[in-house]
């Protein structure tokens, strides 16, 4: 079932994936246990002339070892997922390139900040559904929306987290192969949903200068903008 | 009016004869408003299931003309062509038909009327006319409900979550009224259930037969018990939300939508606030469902009583500090998901105890395979896929991934249709003979619980799949994106399993109707069961019992070493040794 999984291509996606493997291996192994234990004991103890069914109202015993057994796994996931989350969305670490998107319906407006690095600048580039990013650098993305709650997801990096109106939600990633991928709407945002779709471009470094220096203005024309202010 | 006079009263004169109006529609007799309630729910379930059948066949063909659908005029279909606006309002009625019209009015409005005063040995409810008005709201509610799908602008669209500021508007999703019925009708809905619990609550604490302690109930009063103190705790919260909604839509507030200061997120609080709670109203009842008949048809009691009752409470009250699990991918802070995780984490150890508990009932019984008995160990093993499945979305960075696709889908089918709703059919198969009078056909429910767990399967277990690839919720059409297009086969499954789930429940109606018609009468007690409502009449008269039964044991005292029998009701006496306590 876990070959279904898209390839994975950004850093913390491994960490992510193997924690999504270990839990599958245990709910599985758990499952087995119960359903072979149930199917014998359906058997074994199914209706029998002159066999009376045992006269017990239970336990003790039992009931603290599955107690304390689950408990003891559950803590143990607990702990392993909580590190995990911490490393991806309790710290942003020091990013390379940042990036705002902004869901619109049924868009999603990709906004650059131009060579000074800064929003809300006139050398600002807007695109839409067009995201590029170099490879094995940390992005900062600036998620936000313009009307309802939409939800930016990148399957093949492991991201996914709600764009709301009215704020604005940091999160990272690190991309380590070159390709494009898809970036879909997770959260129904109205009619469009199912087709708000994007693309994200993961150039390696000199695509991604190329790709910059095709679309950005020139260091010249913003020092022009900048006096024309 | 004395006590003595009640009792009289209820126990049914002769030249008091109530009429047809008194008995069928406006009765205050807890078993016909349960019954009331049973026909409710099983005839919402033909709306909700025949949605769910649509967006199958969308899902599976996209953009093709679905069967049977000429019928339905533009703007909803174009010739049998279905558009996106019409398929967001089917999965948004889909879930809202299941969720509040067919499982709650079953699970509560049926089985909790009906057993009640007959399992805790009591004439009727505390409160017969609010019992009544409780149903009469109900319905109002269903109806206005249903209206919804008649008004420009068709129906709500925003999913059974309704999130804000899409639903608060109507220039978001381009409907109007159908919103706003919507939050009518579950404000309407809210007053029913409250009603209800109110008359549940007062009735269990106040009304239960002498010997009749808190620790000899059946665990199936038990866990309504538990389940009308969610209900009198949660839905106020929800229907506060909803009035909040309503104002924001009609009055021009601003309790939701950010450009007039209001928060998007607070109605996410507000409605799992309520909304998680609200899945154990749904599945508590089938486990106490599925604990009498497994301890039944095993002829053995209950494994570990008290940790069952001890877990239920555990779970009602753990239910109300993990709705922020919903809610991990929200924007919430993240320190407040590590917290929302750890709780949650917890809230599964309980499930774990029942279900071990269940295993240990059947364990050295004498397993007696009826119909009831196959759909409560259907309700076990499935409830068990569900309840691990949570531990994938329980599990925050897990969760980032599959939050929001299929594998949700997954998870909430194999709890409310393989837990909730085999726990319905269970109950029906068992309470059946009690209810009508009449014994259903065992040949032909054992088809259907079987077929039922087949198809169940083959519909919902690949949905697992189609999470793990990726596959978003609430899509129109699935075929947009590439990184889907190796799942379309699977889609393409798990329609044609969904058709035959859905025709498999034809056996059920005829087995139903048929059974009603023409069903081998039943005894009193058909299954040789403990608790008190096998030891009325069948069916039972205005008043339940010939005489208040007085308790001497607990409810599961089967093959009890030197009885007469296999099973020894809770109220027979057992003369001169004093009975065994249980
Ligand atoms: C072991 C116990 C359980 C755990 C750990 C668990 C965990 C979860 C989590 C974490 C979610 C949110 C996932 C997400 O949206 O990303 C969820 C969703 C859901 N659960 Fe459970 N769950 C459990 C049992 C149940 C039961 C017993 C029911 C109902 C009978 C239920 C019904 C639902 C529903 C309806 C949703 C989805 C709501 C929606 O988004 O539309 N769950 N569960
Ligand atoms: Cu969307
Ligand atoms: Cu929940």
């Amino acid at each position: 079932m876990m070959g279904w999984l898209p390839e994975n291509v950004s850093t913390f996606g491994e960490r992510i994936d193997s924690l999504f493997y270990l839990i599958y291996y245990i709910t599985t192994a758990v499952f087995l246990l119960v359903m072979v234990v149930m199917v014998a004991f359906l058997f074994l103890y199914r209706r029998r002339e002159g066999r009376p069914a045992l006269y017990s109202h239970g336990n003790n015993t039992l009931e603290v070892i599955w107690t304390v057994v689950p408990a003891i796994i559950l803590v143990i996931l607990t702990i392993m997922s909580g590190v995990v989350w911490q490393d991806i969305r309790g710290v942003i670490p020091e990013t390379d390139v940042q990036v705002k998107v902004i869901g619109k319906q049924f868009n999603w407006r990709i906004i650059y900040p131009g060579p000074d690095n800064e929003f809300g600048t006139k050398d600002d580039l807007e695109k839409e559904n067009d995201l590029h990013v170099p490879i094995n650098k940390k992005i900062l993305v600036l998620l936000g929306s313009d009307d309802v709650i939409h939800s930016f997801f990148l399957p093949h990096l492991r991201v996914k987290q709600d764009a709301l109106p009215g704020r604005e939600i940091a999160i990272w990633f690190e991309a380590t192969k070159a390709g494009t991928y898809e970036i879909a709407c997770a959260e129904l945002c109205g009619f469009g949903h199912y087709n708000m779709r994007g693309h994200l471009f993961v150039d390696s470094a000199e695509d991604y200068q190329d790709w910059q220096r095709e679309n950005w203005p020139a260091a010249a024309e913003v020092a022009d903008m900048r006096e024309a202010r | 009016m004395s006590r003595s006079a009640v009792v009289h009263h209820l126990a049914g004169e002769p030249h008091s004869r109530p009429g047809f109006m008194r008995t069928y529609l406006f009765s205050t007799d807890h078993k016909m408003i349960g019954k009331q309630f049973l026909w409710l729910g099983l005839l919402m379930m033909i709306p909700g299931g025949l949605a769910a059948m649509m967006m199958r066949w969308q899902l599976a063909w996209p953009g093709t003309r679905v069967p049977f659908t000429g019928g339905i005029p533009e703007p909803f279909m174009y010739d049998g062509h279905m558009g996106p606006e019409f398929y967001n309002s089917l999965f948004t009625m889909h879930g809202t038909i299941m969720i509040f019209f067919v499982a709650m009015p079953i699970l509560v409005g049926a089985f909790g009327n009906f057993l009640i005063p007959l399992m805790i040995g009591a004439r009727d409810m505390a409160f017969p006319v609010l019992n009544m008005l409780s149903f009469w709201v109900g319905l109002l509610s269903g109806l206005l409900m249903i209206a919804g799908f008649f008004v420009p602008g068709g129906h709500a669209a925003a999913g059974w979550t309704s999130y804000v500021p899409l639903s608060a508007a109507a220039h978001f999703t381009g409907v109007d009224w159908g919103q706003n019925l919507w939050c009518i009708s579950l404000i309407f809905l809210g007053i029913s259930s409250l009603m209800g619990s109110i008359n549940y609550i007062t009735t269990i604490i106040n009304m239960r037969a002498v010997g009749m302690t808190l620790f000899r109930m059946p665990l199936v009063i038990w866990s309504l018990f538990i389940t009308a103190i969610l209900l009198l705790l949660a839905l106020p919260v929800l229907t506060s939300a909803l009035g909040m909604l309503l104002f924001d839509r009609m009055a021009g507030t601003s309790f939701f939508l950010p450009e007039g200061g209001g928060e998007p997120i607070l109605w996410q609080h507000l409605f799992w606030f309520f909304g998680h709670p609200e899945v154990y109203v749904m599945i508590l009842p089938g486990m106490g469902i599925a604990s009498e008949i497994l301890s039944t048809f095993s002829r053995k009691p209950i494994f570990g009583y008290k940790a069952m009752a001890f877990s239920m409470c555990s779970i009602a009250f753990l239910g109300f500090v993990v709705w922020g699990h919903h809610m991990f991918q929200s924007g919430m802070n993240p320190v407040l998901g590590m917290s929302f995780m750890v709780s949650t984490m917890v809230i599964a150890v309980p499930s774990a105890i029942k279900t071990f508990n269940w295993l240990g009932t059947l364990y050295r019984g004498s397993i007696h395979f009826t119909t009831p008995m196959l759909g409560a160990l259907a309700f076990v093993s499935m409830f068990v896929v569900g309840g691990l499945s949570g531990i994938f979305m329980a599990s925050l960075p897990v969760d980032i991934f599959i939050h929001d696709t299929y594998f949700i889908v997954a998870h909430i089918h194999y709890v409310l249709f393989g837990g909730s709703m085999f726990g319905i059919f269970a109950g029906i198969y068992f309470w059946f003979p009690k209810m009508f009078g009449r014994m259903m056909n065992e040949t032909l429910g054992k088809i259907h619980m079987v077929v039922t767990f087949i198809a169940f399967n083959f519909t919902f277990f690949p949905m697992h799949i189609l999470g793990v690839g990726g596959h978003m919720r609430r899509i129109y059409d699935p075929t947009v994106y590439e990184f889907l297009a190796d799942l379309q086969p699977i889609n393409v499954f798990i329609t044609i399993s969904a058709i035959c789930l859905g025709v498999a429940q034809i056996l059920f109606v005829i087995n139903f109707f048929w059974s009603l018609a023409a069903g081998r009468r039943a005894e009193r007690n058909p299954w040789r069961s403990n608790t008190l409502e096998w030891s009325a009449p069948t069916p039972p008269p205005h008043g339940n019992f010939e005489t208040l039964p007085n308790v001497y044991r607990g409810p599961y005292e089967y093959s009890v070493p030197g009885a007469p029998e296999d099973y020894l009701p809770q109220d027979r006496r057992l003369d001169p040794k004093p009975a065994p306590t249980g």
